[in-house]
């Protein structure tokens, strides 16, 4: 942690680290990390783009920075990446509001 | 703005920057992250897979450089090519260059710049160089320079008629990221350029006139998969313009001239140097492009790699100009190294020819 700050640009490099205090967690969990994001029935073009709005919906700073990298090493487009973190947002907000319906059985529910 | 704009359509050199001088870039690659320890030399780096100092392997490619000279102002390039560069290669220096050609061991002829094709003797060299009987013979255009002047149009013939192996660049799909990198209305001018490669018979599937295109980046960070950029640029240029080409070949950015430049402008050299590091790969040191090439300068100087020539760094040999030119002697050498050469060996490679590795 910077002496300022929660988040450091400079951390995320580290991340490799965690495997250093939990070996064998941290391996499979890297072994895994790197096959899920392997060309597969999904391309690895589509698989960035998942990650990129994943990346706004968890608020990940350091996610955030790699994906955004990752899918221009890709070659998706400013368009692309914007349409991919309106669908999080989309699912986000449906999911808040879709939340609604509870509050409505609820109140339903309660009152006379 | 407009004083930013005008500045972007000018060399380093025309605007008399600090990174027009190779010793500065050279300097600013040895000292900060490297003189620190924090990230290690790349001749560190080799020494700890035993593959320090640098060898040559047997010579496969001549590239020469005819000149500086080009219709465009990349903002990426590491020639710091453009139109106010005078550099340019004399028929002097090309007919010593011819009898190197004449006499050489490599099997493949590569003619870079700039846009090699304003060389006013160009046409006279290809003519010349064609009759050597060399496997592969590639000319880099940058495509617009075929639909710059009436006086280039006729180039997709000229190519077709000496059986010449075009590669050129293309960063993007896409009209925003090409216009970006290469200059308002490269798109536009590449697409018609391509289209009148396809029509003499340029890249079509079973073609022998060779197309491929060259990806770079346009930004600090590396290129993505060499053959899942192919894929996307194939479908993309058939959908879009009905454009096909050969092979893509990927290439990273390496640290020099303009685009060392723009890192540091854009405070992303640190990040840069780290990422290129960190996808160093024992591997690519195996085939890294310096090991088989030759590269030879407008003025007949010699040079493990163009990188190398805009660094001004000539070859570790007695033999330094191309008109005492002994490939024997000049194999035995070991080539200079600096940190840009991590831009070769990161992740699958990358050289004139694109990936290194599997």
């Amino acid at each position: 942690m910077a002496a300022n700050n929660y988040y450091d640009p400079a951390d995320l490099r580290k991340f490799g680290n965690i495997t250093e205090w939990s070996k064998e967690l941290g391996e499979k969990f890297f072994d895994y990390y790197g096959k899920v994001f392997e060309e597969g029935a999904l391309t690895a073009r589509e698989k960035a783009l998942i990650a990129l709005a994943v990346a706004h919906t968890e608020q990940c700073p350091y996610c955030i920075d790699a994906y955004t990298k990752d899918s221009l090493q890709r070659g998706v487009t400013k368009e692309e990446m914007m349409e991919a973190i309106h669908v999080g947002a989309a699912i986000k907000s449906g999911a808040t509001l879709a939340h609604g319906v509870m509050m409505m059985n609820k109140v339903n529910k309660l009152e006379m | 703005m407009l004083k930013e704009k005008k500045k972007k359509q000018q060399s380093l050199h025309k605007r008399d920057s600090e990174y027009a001088v190779a010793n500065k870039q050279l300097e600013k690659l040895s000292n900060g992250i490297f003189a620190s320890g924090e990230l290690p030399t790349f001749s560190e780096k080799i020494k700890e897979t035993g593959q320090f100092p640098l060898r040559p392997n047997k010579l496969e490619i001549l590239q020469i450089n005819v000149g500086y000279m080009c219709n465009q102002v990349c903002e990426h390039c590491h020639v710091d090519a453009g139109p106010d560069r005078k550099e340019i290669m004399t028929r002097k220096t090309m007919m010593q260059c011819l009898d190197v050609i004449r006499n050489t061991g490599a099997h493949t002829l590569d003619l870079t710049g700039g846009a090699p094709e304003m060389n006013p003797d160009f046409r006279w060299f290809v003519d010349e160089a064609s009759k050597a009987g060399i496997k592969d013979f590639i000319v880099r255009s940058n495509l617009t320079i075929i639909r710059a002047n009436k006086k280039y149009y006729d180039l997709p013939d000229f190519f077709k008629s000496h059986n010449v192996h075009v590669v050129s660049s293309m960063p993007h799909w896409t009209r925003g990221k090409t216009d970006k990198q290469r200059g308002e209305g490269v798109f536009d001018l590449s697409i018609r350029a391509l289209q009148e490669l396809n029509a003499v018979g340029y890249g079509m599937p079973d073609s022998d006139l060779r197309l491929d295109l060259v990806y770079n980046p346009s930004g600090a960070y590396l290129p993505g998969d060499q053959a899942s950029m192919e894929k996307d640029f194939k479908k993309a240029l058939l959908e879009d313009f009905g454009i096909r080409f050969h092979n893509l070949f990927a290439i990273t950015n390496l640290p020099v001239a303009r685009f060392l430049d723009y890192l540091i402008a854009s405070e992303n050299y640190e990040d840069y140097m780290y990422q290129l590091v960190e996808a160093y790969n024992p591997a690519a040191v195996k085939n890294v492009m310096c090991r088989n090439t030759i590269s030879i300068s407008w003025d007949g100087y010699l040079y493990d790699c163009d990188f190398n020539q805009m660094l001004e760094l000539k070859v570790a040999s007695k033999i330094q100009h191309i008109s005492e030119y002994n490939e024997d002697i000049l194999n035995d050498r070991n080539i200079i190294i600096s940190q840009h050469c991590y831009g070769c060996t990161a992740g699958a490679g990358s050289s004139c020819q694109g990936s290194v590795t599997e």
